[in-house]
């Protein structure tokens, strides 16, 4: 199947674009971190990040590295003016007490009803690791999810439910991903736009859950 | 006159027992007490519970504490990582037992045994495994964990200022877990990169009080490895 799908830039460029000024964000570790790249700094956008930094700036030029300023991924990063330093508790309040209007994350799966599963491959993993993503699942306002349609074998990651052990339920409410964006309804997954030269069929083909076009 | 300075990392951690429960501060490198972590190491003291957020890294520090075989147990959010390969090998071999909380709980509950929070609900992993076999339930329309207050026998803390009433400040996001674990244990041990004359330090900068502070020792040992 030749189509001319979204690249990973290209994802985080849209999902950047669809946050307006004066959010406080959270963003997950992997192709979510790349969104901050794309929100230009006069649009005040405020990154937090879950080790107790509010107002994450662009990554520092390596001779510019300051060593106790990191993100939830551990890479170095700035402060922009205006932030603040949080201790552990303080930072998960921000998230758990619904103060941040988005956390954008990666997943494995994403169900029609909006759980999500984040975290772990297997039921049979005794030792995953779910560091912050459960407390972000539930507690921020909005969460949005960037992720691949599929997994490297094709296996569609947009499904009626979960196999993966859940991250939280039914918290999602917007996907985004390399064949298109999509919005978690009631009525299930409604497509709101599909990447250019994917066609209806094509979406619905690399999709297991059912599809609603506008 | 108060003065909780002690000369030595050894006379910190003198009288720390076998089966504590031991909190360790520090998100990756930053803000990690990894001193006092080897002077446990020196102290010897065994069959430890740790709560940290991961499960250490290479052989050295909380690792090497545990491929010594002195951690029966440990509480963590993330415990594997590119270099957590001795908790690996333990685990896999069933010589010790892992305990995953989400990180935000984790926090909160130490949280709460600072405050004196015995127990407290909360949305966070509701309807996961990880809260199999938790009590739930609904309030404010929203389907809610009992999660139990996590304290600790003894909390190891890394400050960049102490003065000698233990009035603490931290380095950028060097606080993190550190300003929780040291409300939340019997005794809070703390090494400083610094050390301030009583007064020098701006009250309205002190990140913890030195009434959750019981010792602290001067080590200058510079920036985390970048």
């Amino acid at each position: 199947m030749d189509m001319s799908t979204w690249s990973r830039p290209q994802m985080a460029a849209r999902v950047a674009a669809d946050i307006p000024e004066g959010w406080y964000v959270n963003l997950g570790i992997g192709i979510p971190t790349m969104v901050a790249d794309h929100v230009p700094l006069e649009r005040e956008v405020v990154f937090h990040s879950e080790n107790g930094v509010l107002g994450i700036g662009p990554a520092p030029p390596k001779e510019m590295v300051d060593p106790w300023l990191i993100n939830a991924g551990k890479q170095h990063v700035t402060l922009r003016k205006g932030g603040a330093f949080v201790h552990h508790a303080d930072s998960f309040a921000m998230i758990r007490g619904g103060h941040l209007d988005l956390c954008v994350l990666g997943a494995f799966e994403v169900a029609q009803n909006g759980d999500i599963a984040n975290w772990a491959t297997s039921e049979n993993d005794t030792a995953p690791a779910v560091g912050g993503a459960m407390d972000l699942a539930a507690g921020a306002k909005r969460v949005w999810v960037l992720m691949e349609h599929t997994t490297k074998e094709g296996r569609s990651k947009l499904v009626r439910r979960c196999s993966y052990p859940l991250t939280a339920l039914g918290c999602v409410r917007r996907v985004y991903t390399n064949l298109a964006v999509l919005d978690v309804t009631p009525e299930g997954f409604a497509v709101v736009d599909v990447a250019p030269g994917v066609s209806r069929e094509e979406l619905a083909a690399r999709t297991e859950a059912p599809l609603r076009f506008a | 006159m108060i003065d909780k300075f002690v000369r030595t990392i050894a006379d910190a951690l003198a009288d720390i027992r076998d089966g504590s429960t031991v909190l360790l501060g520090g998100f990756g490198a930053v803000g990690q007490p990894s001193q006092l972590i080897d002077g446990l190491i020196e102290q010897g003291a065994k069959d430890l519970t740790v709560v940290a957020n991961n499960a250490g890294n290479g052989r050295v520090g909380l690792a090497r504490l545990m491929e010594l075989g002195r951690v029966r147990r440990i509480v963590c959010s993330f415990p594997r990582s590119a270099g957590s390969v001795v908790f690996e090998e333990l685990y896999r071999a069933g010589k010790i037992e892992l305990e995953i909380v989400p990180q935000g709980t984790l926090a909160e509950r130490m949280r709460a045994a600072g405050a004196g929070i015995g127990a407290f609900y909360t949305p966070t992993a509701f309807g996961t495994q990880l809260a199999r076999g938790k009590e739930t339930r609904e309030i404010g329309g929203r389907q809610l964990v009992l999660e139990y207050a996590l304290p600790g026998d003894v909390a190891l803390v890394e400050a960049w200022q102490a003065d000698r009433w233990g009035n603490l400040t931290y380095r950028k996001s060097g606080r993190n877990f550190n300003a929780v674990m040291a409300t939340a244990a019997k005794l809070t041990v703390v090494q400083t990169q610094h050390v301030a004359e009583l007064g020098t330090l701006d009250p309205e900068a002190i990140a913890t009080p030195g009434i959750y502070v019981d010792r602290v020792v001067h080590v200058p040992y510079g920036d985390p490895p970048v």
